[in-house]
């Protein structure tokens, strides 16, 4: 399906799972997002769309601010509970052991 | 690569333990956490600081593609035991997740295989799983692509 294609290509982006990572323990406006980055205030404006797009951000009015919250539900679809959590260390170990097996004599 | 690495994770408790197998000595698995130079490779971070010794620190930092900076995070090394065990916390910088405590061992097998076990302790069990459903937030300090390609250029 493509819309669960769009979510992994907007959580490879290292930016975006930053804002995810920010998001994810408060609801923040996109102003205090932005706060955050070196990026431009545009760019974290397409990330905080494309996040929003594929549902892994969700946005509520207050007054004439707009919040952003986690969407805890998608995060859940997107992948069950601890595998992504192991692949990402299984990953990095797999990495680990191949530039070490360049160092054995 | 079949999957090697083990999460064990109880629900409802606070803490979790990592292990893995290495096809690798005891010695170079322990290098790969010593090393400053090594640990950038398979980190993907930019070591600033690692002293590896009983109280001493350490700072990772992780820049996206365009060199601005999008993670930090450091620690305070408690004990170091070369080949044995290496005792710290780890923070991230600039986001409200608490501290957390993380006891690594580090076991010879055999002369050519050894086992990593990490013992990570999370302030509640809640914030041990708000971290286990975001592994992009771990992943932020991996830079997945750029460390593809330095083992590809090994390879």
């Amino acid at each position: 399906m493509n819309l669960r294609r769009d979510v992994f290509q907007a959580i490879s982006d290292p930016t975006r799972r930053a804002i995810l990572l920010l998001v994810a323990s408060q609801s923040m406006t996109a102003g205090a997002i932005a706060a955050n980055f070196d990026t431009a205030r545009p760019t974290v404006s397409k990330h905080l769309q494309i996040l929003t797009e594929c549902e892994l951000l969700e946005q509520k009015q207050n007054g004439r601010e707009i919040n952003y919250y986690i969407n805890a539900k998608k995060m859940k679809e997107v992948a069950d509970f601890i595998e992504p959590f192991r692949r990402m260390w299984d990953d990095r170990f797999n990495k680990l052991e191949d530039i070490m097996k360049q160092y054995k004599s | 690569m079949g999957q090697k690495t083990r999460i064990d994770a109880e629900d409802g408790k606070q803490d979790l333990v990592i292990t893995r197998e290495f096809d690798l000595p005891v010695e170079l698995l322990f290098r790969a956490y010593e090393e400053p130079g090594i640990v950038e490779q398979w980190m993907g971070t930019k070591v600033l600081k690692l002293e590896n010794k009983k109280h001493g620190s350490y700072q990772f930092e992780t820049s996206d593609p365009n060199g601005n900076v999008v993670f930090r995070s450091n620690g305070t090394i408690h004990e170091f035991t070369p080949n044995q065990k290496i005792t710290r916390t780890f923070e991230m910088e600039n986001t409200p997740f608490p501290i957390q405590l993380e006891f690594l061992e580090f076991e010879k097998l055999t002369d050519d295989t050894s086992k990593l076990t990490m013992h990570i302790i999370y302030k509640s069990a809640a914030y041990r799983d708000q971290i286990l459903q975001m592994p992009f937030a771990k992943g932020i300090n991996m830079a997945h692509n750029r460390l593809q390609e330095i083992v590809n250029q090994l390879k």
